[in-house]
This record gives C-alpha cells, sequence and structure tokens, in this order.
C-alpha cells in the first residue's frame, strides 16, 4: 500500500520534471511547421492548424541554410577527426611510456585546465589573422586539433588496459608506431567513439569562438547564422523554430544511436586521479 | 609501461607522437594566454590592428581602468549573481534526479534519464532562441501556463528584475542533466548494506541522506562544484542571444563585456585586462571550494 503510493508519487514528479524539459522541444518542432503568424497568439498553440513547410522552404531558399548546414557539418566532421588522431598518439604515449618528467608534464597540461577559452581568444585572432586563416574553416579547425580533455579521456581509459599487452608486442619486435596502430587503437575503439561523439557535438555547438573568427556571412555556422537571423527575424517564431530544428536534429539522432557511449565518457571524464 | 628515456631525454619515436598534440596545445593555448598577459599591460587597439608599431605599453592601466568602470562592476556582479544562483541550484537539481531516478519506485528509468538528459546535448544558441519566444510575456509558453496558477504574465527578458532569473532557469534546465549523470556514477559506488544497516536501525529517509548519501558523495559533489563554476562563470550565448545583455545591462556578463570590448571596439588590451580578471575569478573560486572541502575533512 504505502510503496504504491510512494511509487505513483515518485513517478509522477519524474513525469512532470521529463514534461519541463521537454516541452520547449516540442513547441519548437511543431512551431516550425506552422505558417506565418500561427506561433504568435494566446493561448499558444501546441499543434499547427494546417501542417506547413513555408518555414523550412525559406531557409533553403531565401536564407540558404543549407551552405551553414555544410559549413557545421564540414569543421565537425575535420576538427573530430584530426584531433582524434593527435589526441589518441599523445594518450598513448602518456598511458603506456614512461620518461623522466612526464608526470609533471601530464599535470601541467590537467591543470592548465582551468584556464577559460577565453583568455586565449584574442591573441588567437590576431594569430590566425596574420596567417591569413579567419573567415577559413582553418580559423576552427587549427585552434581545434588538439585539446587536453581529450588526451586526459584517452589516458584514462588506456590505463585500464594491460600493460602486458603492448610490452609483449615489443618484445616481439613491433615498433612503436605498429602497437599504436595495430595494438592500441583497436582496444581503446570504445573511447575514441565517445570522444569522436563528444568532440562532434562540441564543435557543432560552438558559438563564441565562430562567432569571432568567421565574419563572413558564406562561412557562417549553424549556431553564429540562427543568431544573426534573430537579428531580423526575433517576431517570426515560426521561422526560428525551423531554423533552431534543423540545428539540433543532427545533434539529437547522433545522441540518440550514441547515448550509452557518451553517458559513459562522462563517467569516465569525472574520475578523479 | 614501456620505458622510453635514453641518452637525449626521450626516444624519437616517442617524441613524435607527442608532439602534433603538444605543439598544437602549446602553440594555440599556452602562447595566447602568454601573450593575453602582455597584451593586458598595452593599449592594443583599432590602430595596432593596421600596424603593431602603435601599440604602447601602458603598465596597469587596464587594471586601473577596469577598476573605475561601473560597466565592469556591474557586468561582475552580474556574473556573480548567475553563478551563485544558478550553480548551487542546478546542482541541487541534477542530485534531486539522480537520486529520485536511483529509487527502487522509479520506473521507466531509462526514459526518464533521456528526457533529462536531452536539454545537455542540444545547441545552446538553438535553445535559448526557443527560450526567447517561451519568455515572450504575451504569447509565451510559460506565462501561460503560469497562468493557471493565477500568476499574471511576467516581462521574463524585457524587466531588469527578472531578466537573470529567467537566464538562470533556462541554465538550470539545460545543463542539470549532466551533472545528474555524474551523481548517479557516485550513488552507485555508495555500498548498499550501508542503507540496509541504517533501515535496521531504524533511520528514515532524511537521515540516510544526510549521514550516508551526502558525506559519501562528497568528492563527486567537490568535482561536480569545480566544473560547474568553471562553467557558468563563461556565461556569454544565453544573454547575447536573449537580452543583448540587457534590460538596463541587468544581465551583461564578464565574457560579453571582454567580447564587445575585444570584438566589436577592438580595444583589445582593455578587454585582455577582462580575460584575466574572469581568470582570476575562476581560479580563486575553485582554491576556496578545494579549500573548504579540504577543511572538511
Amino acid at each position: 500500500m504505502n510503496n504504491k503510493i510512494k511509487t505513483l508519487g515518485l513517478n509522477l514528479l519524474l513525469l512532470a520534471i521529463a514534461i519541463v524539459t521537454l516541452a520547449p522541444f516540442v513547441w519548437m518542432v511543431s512551431a516550425s511547421f506552422m505558417p506565418n503568424g500561427e506561433a504568435f497568439v494566446f493561448p499558444p498553440k501546441f499543434l499547427p492548424d494546417t501542417f506547413s513547410l513555408t518555414q523550412y522552404e525559406k531557409l533553403f531558399t531565401r536564407i540558404n541554410i543549407g551552405r551553414f548546414f555544410l559549413n557545421s557539418f564540414i569543421l565537425s566532421v575535420s576538427v573530430t577527426f584530426i584531433s582524434l588522431f593527435f589526441n589518441s598518439m599523445a594518450g598513448f604515449v602518456f598511458a603506456k611510456y614512461k620518461f623522466a618528467g612526464k608526470d609533471k608534464l601530464f599535470k601541467l597540461l590537467l591543470s592548465s585546465m582551468i584556464i577559460p577559452a577565453q583568455v586565449t581568444m584574442l591573441p588567437l585572432f590576431l594569430m590566425l589573422k596574420e596567417m591569413g586563416f579567419i573567415n577559413t574553416y582553418l580559423a576552427i579547425i587549427i585552434p581545434g586539433m588538439a585539446n587536453i580533455f581529450g588526451i586526459f579521456l584517452i589516458k584514462q581509459y588506456a590505463e585500464s588496459i594491460p600493460d602486458s599487452l603492448i610490452e609483449a608486442a615489443k618484445i616481439d619486435g613491433a615498433s612503436d608506431f605498429q602497437i599504436y596502430y595495430k595494438i592500441f587503437l583497436p582496444v581503446i575503439k570504445p573511447i575514441l567513439v565517445t570522444l569522436a561523439l563528444f568532440t562532434f557535438m562540441g564543435t557543432w555547438n560552438d558559438f563564441i569562438w565562430p562567432l569571432i573568427a568567421l565574419s563572413d556571412q558564406s562561412m557562417f555556422t549553424l549556431p553564429v547564422a540562427l543568431a544573426n537571423l534573430m537579428g531580423e527575424h526575433s517576431q517570426d517564431p515560426e521561422l526560428m523554430m525551423a531554423g533552431s530544428t534543423l540545428t539540433i536534429l543532427p545533434i539529437i539522432i547522433v545522441f540518440l544511436v550514441l547515448q550509452k557511449q557518451y553517458i559513459k565518457g562522462i563517467m569516465l571524464g569525472s574520475v578523479k586521479e | 609501461m614501456i620505458d622510453a628515456s635514453n641518452k637525449y631525454g626521450i626516444t624519437k619515436a616517442v617524441a613524435l607522437f607527442l608532439s602534433p598534440a603538444l605543439s598544437a596545445i602549446f602553440i594555440f593555448f599556452f602562447l595566447p594566454v602568454f601573450a593575453a598577459l602582455a597584451m593586458s599591460f598595452t593599449d592594443f587597439g583599432l590602430y595596432s590592428l593596421a600596424d603593431w608599431r602603435y601599440t604602447r605599453f601602458v603598465g596597469f592601466d587596464n587594471y586601473v581602468k577596469l577598476f573605475n568602470d561601473p560597466l565592469f562592476w556591474q557586468a561582475l556582479k552580474n556574473t556573480f549573481y548567475f553563478v551563485l544562483v544558478a550553480g548551487p541550484l542546478s546542482v541541487a537539481v541534477s542530485l534531486f534526479a539522480a537520486i529520485s531516478l536511483n529509487s527502487k519506485f522509479a520506473k521507466f528509468k531509462s526514459f526518464f534519464r533521456l528526457a533529462f538528459f536531452l536539454p545537455v546535448v542540444t545547441t545552446l544558441v538553438a535553445v535559448a532562441i526557443v527560450f526567447r519566444f517561451v519568455y515572450h510575456p504575451h504569447f509565451g509558453l510559460l506565462n501561460y501556463l503560469l497562468g493557471f496558477f493565477g500568476i499574471s504574465p511576467i516581462d521574463w527578458l524585457g524587466d531588469p528584475d527578472w531578466a537573470m532569473p529567467a537566464i538562470i532557469l533556462m541554465a538550470v534546465w539545460k545543463n542539470f542533466g549532466y551533472n545528474m549523470i555524474i551523481f548517479t556514477a557516485g550513488l552507485q559506488n555508495i555500498p548498499s548494506q550501508l542503507y540496509e544497516a541504517a533501515e535496521i536501525e531504524g533511520a528514515n529517509a532524511w537521515r540516510k541522506f544526510y549521514q550516508i548519501t551526502l558525506p559519501l558523495l562528497t568528492p563527486t559533489t567537490l568535482f561536480i562544484g569545480v566544473i560547474t563554476l568553471i562553467g557558468f562563470f563563461q556565461l556569454f550565448a544565453e544573454p547575447y542571444i536573449m537580452t543583448q545583455g540587457g534590460p538596463l545591462n541587468s544581465t551583461l556578463s564578464i565574457v560579453q563585456y571582454m567580447y564587445r570590448e575585444g570584438f566589436r571596439w577592438w580595444n583589445m588590451g582593455y578587454s585582455a585586462a577582462l580575460a584575466f580578471v574572469l581568470f582570476a575569478v575562476i581560479f580563486l573560486g575553485t582554491l576556496i571550494q578545494l579549500k573548504l572541502k579540504g577543511k572538511d575533512e
């Protein structure tokens, strides 16, 4: 009896929280299918009267959102691949080799994670401007080539792999590169998937750096383009909701497919040394 | 472990593995940090952008100017308001959600976990745009729902007293799922025998929470406290999209002020000083948390 009440109460509460977290998304998708003006009414509508694709049509024809989508996609994929490669090589060495000063070097890297990225942005902008990379894909790719969190995550995971696996290969005469490529990479595949997910989403969602480094309209990523669009269309919720839906949709799909890896990565990243 | 040391320090192969990532980090992260520090002691501005020779060393002038700049104090106050309210609030909601989902009475756990987590992965800019409409005083979802409880419409983003609470609410909504996952991992590490023993002694739920869960979660809470603090101090996209720092600068954040000075007006020396104040604040905040918890144990 008592337990039944507890079960009901708790689950109703959880349901209420779930409604709060999901309602904005439901409204976003629904409003994106409304013709102009239908989402700005009282009381708010949860379903369109007439299902309309006007907003999406406008986004693709007049606003050229396809280009922004492509920019976001190219950048997220390139940063993911390059950083995965660089981070895994460094993580490999930090996890499986010993050399003088290794621990100090790693500690220095870890403790600098407290430095907010904004501190680097002014000189970084000037450096990339001197190199002629501002307003090119390289302005996003270059600072994203490697990151400390990625190295940390790979090292953390790789430490659970028995050293004997690698030492045996070494004794058999395998070169360091062969060990990395043929033994290390295959066994750390789960964490590579997780890190790829983090990096892809991080780059896709990033705002302040693309806002600074890509001021040319044709180079905009989706978040920068959305922010820009909001300037002219702050009275067009239907159009803005279609743009938001298109921005969020790929992320949600990727997340739904790989949510287990994502969650595992958060847990691994939160383990204290 | 493979020994990679030799007379040069480390073997060539290992150095080759490390160098791409480390040189990228040193050139595009560490170097800019030091350059920014140097910049904060100069008057680097629009003219310097054309020719660096127009830059002069000005000592602590930028910091002195900051100290006398009412807008800086306003931005600092706003940022602290945000961090000190949204931080604890989001941690509390995360812990509450984690404990509820961990309860044996909870059903459909994976659905709820997914629903709570979804805001975390979604694009902040898109979400901020959605919330700008959710917060609309006449047509917004929130005021409509509050209407059922007899609450008259609030001008969430247009009223200087409500704009920051609105941003805080959104930040809690967006972020609590992340810490919920970390708390869940922490909760699962608490041996169930402790709770069973407490039950035999007749402890109620509140006492179990207060005397077992909370103390044993301390390392987790500390970690969450630190990452939440670091993240929340970097508040930018929410006010940029939702309020542009207004109304009456009531939501202007440090990073937003830094962005405006550095990349709108090209007062880059001044902006660098702002960036370092942000860094100092985050550094001190982390230190204080570590000290407080250190004393606890």
